[in-house]
């Protein structure tokens, strides 16, 4: 029986995959976050720097010259609504100077960041004030919570200063306090709660006041493992129930897998790929990403589109069908099961089949790089 | 000789470059070479010139510089009528402080005429006194209040206790509305910090004493000149830690709350001050010891309050009045201290406690306030309840005990004391200050120039120049060589003490805890007090303001030190141990070298407080710039000499620091 429920509940999954990544890429036509030829400089003239032949020396070269330092270099990508877009980084590459050149909290020294069709580059402080207390929130490494505060009142901070009513906002606040599952604690003090929980007040805050968009720096590299995990987990779970646009910074390629829709990987402030999780992994685009991604578990990013391959003329096309964003850890099982190659079906197309023998070397490769 | 030492320090340039261990060693080593040779020269140079050119001058002589400081007074004088700055502004100020606290002191301590008592008599000051620290405070406080004010009434100096609390308290009020604005403007503006921050080192650095007579030219004597004195000294704490508090708010949590969209005005209400409350509070309870230290000290230049019979009993040799009267300023010092501190304390514990009941304190705090309306209403209905004297005397038959007890004390020990006394003077004082005043000044200054030079660089040799030549120019030279000499004497021995406590608190906890709370204690004191007991057992001499000099500096040295031992690294300490060091090699070679800049910055405050209090000294025999400065304010034609011992006295200080500070920046660096 349960051998029969599987395939279903699969199928059904894998169609939910490929339809989420057609909308977005549908959606992204018409982003929610428009980012484009972002620069930031710093130093003492650092707006003289671009658009001059010293824009294209490397960061230390630049350094020696003129003692500036290029912390993000000609940045520009677009997040579509609902989308999870993962900016991910050694530390230095200048993410976390991205995400707050997003939102002006660094004041970007060239380019241009839309929200929601507005411009935030030349917005005025009351503008961007309004921008942040009502459109984009953000969520901290260091969480930034009130030590003076409760819980409850952190959570509503956002909404107080905004101006909303008292009865109002508390309630919202406690909403939020149920929803990252801290209820009982409302009445806590930040530091009385551990680093996991604080993260999740964090976390209620920014939700609290109902955003567009939502930024994580680094939001649980200050974690424990195991926590972190939970952490995740419980981004992916909020993300399914609020469906917010989210901008992620991080520097665990696995966290970055794991949550992200599509992944930028920045290094020295520059742009090195953009792309989804198993293009990023299949398709490095240069050295740097190849060694970043080299211990990655390829089965469980790679998705049927990397293995397929034509089907050779003898062979049988009676096996299983699955889709092409299949990942393969999900295939292997059936894959492996069936006498047949199986089938890669798009839509009423086929693409490709994948036999066992194609199924293995993904898995064997990893085993013995 | 000198040229013998000097030769290592020119660049000899075909010498093989240093090993490392070398060049960490040098500078070392010929800094004290070179030290011991100026000092051999400056012996020999006195040896030989010893007597001449000492620049003294007599007691009552003035030189011309000063005869025209005693002009520009009596300039003042005839233009606050007519002159629309001291008349309109100083004037003015000065007119609403007086009525500020003539208004305090008619309700509070003096006779409101036509009534006999004040406003509110004893009993009312204490109920409402005790209400209020049971407010802010808490249960404790409310008894050390009681217990305070009843103390003030049976020792007999209810009025000066009242007259100095409300000197204070002013003083304070006006420090915080000013300072804590002044601390919002420096924590968000780099311009204004650059801008003040040297201000509030001079007003911190000038030795207390010295402020009072400056102020006497704008503001003459009485109660308004007290409160600006007090004033002046008090500002800089609260400014200072409010800033710091301020600017050390987490910048994380100040970019969470900003990427929400705080505006300037919400990051400031919301988030910096509450996170930096309890700061500011240690801030408030800093400025407030600060201020009671200064108005007590503003007794001199006719500020009402405790000071007066301390000074007066001091300058008659009555230990016994001076006790009880110094013992009175103690119990606000004391009281203040831990109503303040409690204060803090309980705010933050309140916030913690989320099981507290505020209906049960709001009923405890109307019950209060009703016991304290009856008591004010009885105060002003009962003369037993108004007049303080109706109170038993303890203050008379205490001050004869201790009186007697001196006596029998000095008759007694009278031999040990004296002693130690001329074994001392004659043993290191005498020659020390021989060297520095019998010599010729251009000796002095030159071998004063080298030692700058050599510890400090050639800054602090160029503000010494500087300064000695402002103390050559006042004309109190000989003078101003007297207090240096005693200045480095009870400086060096403070140091020998801080070294020992601070070395034995820096490696036993044990020691640490029995301590601290004595050396704190010894802080929050106003140092003027020290004087008595001081008095007591050695009479007035020089060697007496040295002792109570000492006693002033050595807590916040000895504290000084301790917190470097302690801060030097425990796994140093236990490599060394594992190495096979014995205890004394452990601190002679790890220790102390490695706390070496808290050796430094120890000396320095060490220095800055025992010159402070030596001037002081010089109302118990200390002598030399002290005592022109007191005879200043105490006699008109010698107002212009003692303002140039004020100059003077400013000049040295600055002198000592700025060496001192140096050698500490150095140290930073090697």
């Amino acid at each position: 029986m349960s051998t029969h429920a599987l395939p279903v509940a699969a199928a059904t999954v894998e169609d939910d995959v490929s339809a989420r990544i057609a909308r977005l890429d549908e959606a992204r036509r018409t982003p929610l976050l428009h980012v484009d030829g972002l620069w930031k400089v710093f130093g003492a003239k650092s707006d003289r720097i671009i658009g001059t032949p010293d824009a294209d020396l490397s960061r230390r070269e630049l350094m020696a010259k003129t003692g500036c330092v290029v912390a993000v270099k000609d940045v520009s990508f677009d997040v579509a609504p609902g989308e999870v877009f993962v900016v991910m980084g050694l530390s230095g590459s200048g993410k976390s100077t991205l995400v707050r050149c997003l939102t002006r909290l660094i004041e970007p020294t060239a380019g241009q960041v839309t929200v929601a069709g507005q411009d935030i580059t030349s917005a005025t402080d009351a503008q961007l004030r309004d921008l942040r207390r009502k459109h984009v929130a953000m969520v901290f490494q260091h969480f930034g919570l009130l030590p003076h505060r409760r819980v409850i009142d952190n959570v509503a901070y956002g909404l107080e200063i905004r101006g909303d009513g008292k009865a109002a906002r508390r309630e919202r606040a406690q909403e939020m306090v149920d929803l990252v599952g801290l209820s009982g604690n409302e009445n806590s003090y930040p530091d009385q709660l551990s680093g996991g929980m604080q993260q999740r007040v964090g976390l209620a805050r920014a939700l609290a006041v109902d955003p567009s968009v939502l930024l994580f720096d680094e939001p649980f590299s200050a974690l424990d493992p195991l926590i972190r995990r939970d952490m995740q987990n419980e981004v992916i779970r909020l993300h399914h129930e609020v469906g917010k646009t989210m901008v992620f910074i991080t520097h665990d390629l696995a966290e970055a897998l794991k949550l992200g829709d599509r992944i930028l990987i920045m290094r020295d402030g520059a742009m090195v790929q953009v792309g989804r999780p198993d293009e990023v992994v299949g398709a490095p685009a240069d050295d740097y990403v190849r060694d970043f991604v080299s211990d990655v578990p390829r089965s469980h990013v790679l998705t049927l589109r990397w293995v397929m391959r034509d089907p050779r003329p003898e062979e049988s096309l009676e096996g299983p069908v699955m889709g092409p964003d299949t990942v393969v850890k999900n295939a292997a099982h059936r894959v492996l099961a069936s006498a047949h190659p199986a089938r890669v079906v798009a839509g009423d197309q086929l693409l490709g089949v994948v036999d066992r023998e194609d199924i293995l070397r993904v898995i064997v490769a990893e085993e013995s790089p | 000789m000198t040229a013998v030492a000097e030769r290592p320090a020119a660049p000899a340039a075909p010498e093989p470059p240093p090993t490392a261990q070398q060049q960490q060693r040098d500078p070392v080593r010929r800094t004290g070479v070179l030290l011991a040779a100026i000092l051999g020269i400056w012996a020999l140079g006195w040896a030989l010139f010893k007597g001449t050119a000492t620049l003294p001058l007599g007691r009552a002589t003035l030189t011309d510089f000063q005869r025209s400081l005693n002009d520009l007074r009596d300039a003042f004088d005839a233009a606050r009528d007519s002159n629309f700055f001291l008349e309109t502004v100083v004037g003015g100020a000065s007119d609403g402080l007086e009525a500020l606290v003539t208004a305090a002191q008619n309700l509070l301590s003096q006779p409101a005429f036509p009534r006999p008592v004040p406003e509110i008599g004893w009993l009312g000051v204490l109920a409402v006194a005790a209400w209020i620290a049971y407010a802010l405070a808490g249960v404790r406080s409310t008894i050390l209040v009681v217990v305070s004010f009843l103390a003030f009434g049976v020792f007999g100096f209810w009025t000066e206790s009242i007259d100095l609390l409300i000197i204070t308290f002013t003083a304070v009020l006006i420090s915080v509305a000013v300072g804590i604005p002044l601390a919002i403007a420096m924590a968000r503006s780099r311009t204004v910090t650059t801008v003040v921050t040297p201000v509030l080192d001079v007003m911190q650095t000038m030795p207390s004493f010295v402020y009072l007579l400056p102020l006497v030219l704008l503001f003459s004597i009485g109660p308004s000149a007290a409160v600006v004195a007090t004033l002046i000294y008090a500002l800089p704490p609260v400014v200072r830690i409010t800033a710091h508090g301020l600017r050390t708010v987490a910048p994380s949590t100040i970019e969470a709350t900003t990427s929400m969209g705080s505006t300037r005005a919400q990051l400031l209400r919301k988030v910096q001050l509450p996170m930096a409350k309890q700061t500011i509070i240690v801030g408030v309870n800093q400025t407030m010891m600060a201020a009671l230290s200064i108005a007590t000290i503003a007794a001199l230049i006719d500020g009402p309050g405790l000071g007066e019979p301390v000074i007066e009993a001091l300058q008659t040799l009555d230990i016994g009045t001076a006790f009880v009267s110094g013992l009175c300023i103690v119990i606000i010092a004391i009281m203040l201290d831990r109503t303040t501190t409690a204060a803090s304390e309980r705010a933050e514990a309140e916030r913690r406690t989320a099981v507290h009941d505020p209906r049960r304190r709001r009923a405890a705090l109307i019950g209060g306030g009703v016991v304290a309306a009856v008591a004010v209403y009885l105060s002003r209905s009962y003369l037993w309840a108004a007049d303080p004297d109706t109170l038993p005397d303890l203050g008379r038959p205490l001050a004869d005990a201790v009186g007697s007890a001196t006596e029998w004390f000095t008759d007694t020990f009278g031999q040990l004391t004296g002693a130690i006394k001329d074994g001392f003077t004659y043993g290191l004082l005498n020659p020390f200050q021989s060297l520095l005043a019998d010599s010729p000044w251009w000796l002095v200054a030159a071998a004063l120039l080298a030692v700058a030079f050599l510890i400090g660089g050639w800054r602090p040799a160029l503000t010494t120049a500087v300064c000695l030549a402002v103390i050559f120019g006042v004309g109190l030279w000989q003078d101003s060589m007297v207090t240096l000499g005693m200045t480095l004497v009870a400086t060096v021995l403070v140091m020998f003490l801080a070294v020992v406590f601070g070395v034995w608190m820096g490696r036993s906890k044990r020691a640490d805890t029995a301590l601290r709370p004595l050396l704190d204690a010894g802080q929050t004191i106003p140092p003027f007090v020290y004087l008595v007991p001081a008095l007591a057992l050695f009479g007035p001499s020089r060697f007496t303001a040295i002792v109570a000099a000492i006693v002033y500096a050595g807590p916040a040295a000895i504290k000084l030190v301790a917190d470097g031992i302690r801060g030097v690294a425990p796994t140093t300490v236990e490599a060394a141990r594992s190495a096979g060091s014995s205890t004394f090699q452990i601190i002679t070679k790890v220790q102390l070298p490695m706390a070496r800049g808290a050796l430094v910055l120890a000396s320095n405050q060490g220095l800055l407080y025992v010159l402070s209090m030596v001037v002081i000294g010089g109302l118990v025999g200390g002598g030399a710039l002290g005592y022109t400065v007191v005879s200043g304010f105490s006699q008109a034609q010698l107002f212009g000499k003692g303002l140039a011992a004020g100059i003077a006295i400013v000049a040295l200080g600055i002198m000592l620091d700025r060496i001192t500070q140096h050698a500490a920046a150095r140290q930073g660096r090697r």
